[in-house]
């Protein structure tokens, strides 16, 4: 079975990678909780999908996954700014409505399609090897580690191309807006690209941890480093990283993958917390010539 | 420049947050290569201002030229400085990386700054003596010296046109001297600098013109002729007696200073 665990770990790995990319711009602009609203917003698009094609087909599941992803932040929006909401109590509004919609759909119509809540809520990495792409008759491997290597090239692409626009829009959207950035474009290409990223990481790790790739290993990378470019590298890594070592770990505890690998993410975020060189609690503590301890911390006391 | 087209122009400007008016039917023109202050209470709508020149906020009504066009189409030569407070100084970037962006208004989409963008940045460092600086995170900077950097980055933008929102707020008396002299420069250069100030004490002497807003355009003209307690009751109302002792000491103090340099 080597050939079925590489390619579970390499799913796992795009999947992390993606995610990690996206999420660090989402960790930066303090909207990590858009990154939970967008997964499970994305529900509906899904279902949607799934009853229009009656098939397991992704590109039509990636189209009904972006444009719910974007409505939320959308109405997000909307709600915030005309509705006199704060910014996270819409987001509550309409993420929880638009999921709900989809539990509806799907338990609804779960007889005719092949799509069940746990599978979407949990993901289920082990069956990937066995979900086969065959084209022309071809066999050309699984099938979502395609899928999830296109989402890895376009959010490389995104970042790239776009590098300097997004780190000013990250640092201060009213600043970037200033400068003459397009800052509405950039908002909702990494809106788009995050709901991508999810909708492609869905089947490996499910709804509810995708969230965890999207915002653990940016917020490990953000504590140990202090430039951005290293930020978005580390980020990556540490979710690679989780990825793997999840799935050992999954082996050895006989137990979910997907739960494995969010539970790596936390113990790299751990790790950094407490060892990183600049900011680690015990590094700054055995360090004597810096044993006061930062003012805002004096705050929480 | 025998441009007879103002920097800026504001003509019948209505702001209201909320519904509720913020700035009122304000209309003005501003001269070129002025160093002007805006005060006015809080909640006077000074930042709304600004921020409305600049684009950020939709007006309900009114129109703003700048060089007689659409803001959007004169974003170059347009610098804004936020306020300090108004972003996150934990954000994973060096001083200088923070200076180059000054330099994206003129990068087309796609563009990496270039050599001379980077020797721009430099230099504007070296302007606000923050080079030492250049590669320390942007969380280790003391209140001045983000104020400074926010400076730099301004400069490196080679506008012509500056608006900045309280660059002297939480700065002591050697950086608030340092920035002064950096808007003087400004102003001998050419440029038109608005600025938005707190501090009453230093209007006259530093600045050339003044604006006193007050949810409507109070008066706007030179500081000699327009900062006057009569002016200030109109725009600062109940605190009138504080205030007209304060003018009557910074008179003083800038008739002391003024003398003394002659």
């Amino acid at each position: 079975m080597i050939t079925s665990t590489f390619w579970i770990l390499l799913t796992g790995s795009l999947a992390a990678a993606s995610c990690a990319l996206v999420g660090s711009f989402l960790v930066l602009r303090k909207q990590s909780m858009m990154g939970d609203a967008i997964s499970h917003a994305v529900l509906p698009g899904i279902a949607i999908a799934f009853l229009l094609t009656s098939s397991r087909n992704t590109f039509p599941m990636l189209l009904g996954a972006g444009a719910f992803g974007l409505i939320t932040v959308y109405f997000t929006e909307f709600l915030h700014k005309r509705g006199r909401l704060l910014h996270d109590t819409s987001m509550g509004i309409v993420f929880t409505s638009l999921f709900a919609f989809g539990v509806i759909l799907i338990s609804l119509y779960a007889a005719q399609v092949d799509l069940d809540q746990e599978c979407v809520l949990y993901g289920e990495i082990a069956y990937i090897p066995w979900d086969l792409w065959i084209w022309n008759g071809l066999n050309m491997g699984p099938r979502p580690v395609w899928i999830l290597g296109l989402v890895l090239v376009l959010n490389l692409a995104f970042v790239g191309f776009f590098y300097k626009e997004l780190k000013v829009y990250a640092f201060s959207p009213e600043y970037a807006a200033s400068l003459g950035i397009p800052v509405g474009l950039v908002h909702y290409g990494l809106m788009g690209s995050v709901s991508f990223s999810t909708i492609a990481s869905f089947e490996s790790v499910g709804a509810i941890l995708v969230v965890a790739l999207l915002i653990v290993p940016p917020a490990t990378a953000y504590l140990l480093t202090e430039k951005l470019k290293p930020m978005l590298i580390l980020a990556m890594a540490t979710g690679v990283l989780s990825a793997v070592s999840g799935y050992y770990l999954a082996l050895f505890l006989n137990a979910s993958i997907a739960g494995s690998i969010a539970v790596m993410t936390g113990v790299f975020f751990l790790g950094a917390y407490l060892f990183s060189p600049s900011d680690g609690v015990l590094t700054r503590r055995y360090r004597k010539t810096d044993a006061l301890p930062e003012p805002d911390e004096f705050a929480v006391l | 420049m025998s441009n007879k087209i103002p920097p800026i122009e504001v003509h019948d400007l209505t702001v209201a947050y909320r519904k509720k008016p913020v700035l009122w039917d304000i209309d003005f023109d501003v001269p070129e290569g002025k160093l002007i202050a805006v005060v006015g209470p809080n909640g006077a709508g000074k930042s709304t201002l600004i921020k409305t020149i600049m684009g950020l906020i939709d007006p309900v009504s009114g129109k703003i030229l700048v060089y007689g066009k659409p803001v959007d189409r004169e974003r170059p030569r347009i610098a804004y400085v936020p306020q300090r407070e108004s972003v996150d100084w934990d954000f994973p970037i060096s001083v200088y990386e923070l200076v180059l962006m000054g330099r994206y208004s003129h990068l087309k989409l796609f563009h990496r700054p270039g050599s001379n963008d980077r020797r721009i940045a430099t230099e504007a460092l070296e302007k606000v003596g923050m080079s030492a600086y250049a590669n320390r995170q942007i969380s280790q900077l003391s209140g001045g010296q983000q104020q400074r950097v926010f400076l730099a980055r301004a400069l490196a933008q080679q506008a012509d046109i500056y608006l900045m929102d309280e660059p002297l707020a939480g700065v002591d008396a050697a950086t608030e001297a340092t920035i002064f002299e950096l808007l003087r420069v400004l102003r001998d250069e050419g440029k038109t600098v608005l600025v938005v100030h707190h501090d009453l004490q230093t209007v006259s002497g530093n600045f050339d013109w003044v604006m006193l807003l007050n949810l409507r355009l109070v008066s706007f003209g030179p500081v000699e002729e327009v900062f006057t307690a009569e002016n200030l009751q109109k725009a600062y109302g109940g605190r009138l007696n504080i205030l007209t002792q304060v003018v009557e000491l910074a008179r003083e103090k800038s008739f002391v200073r003024e003398s003394g340099h002659e």
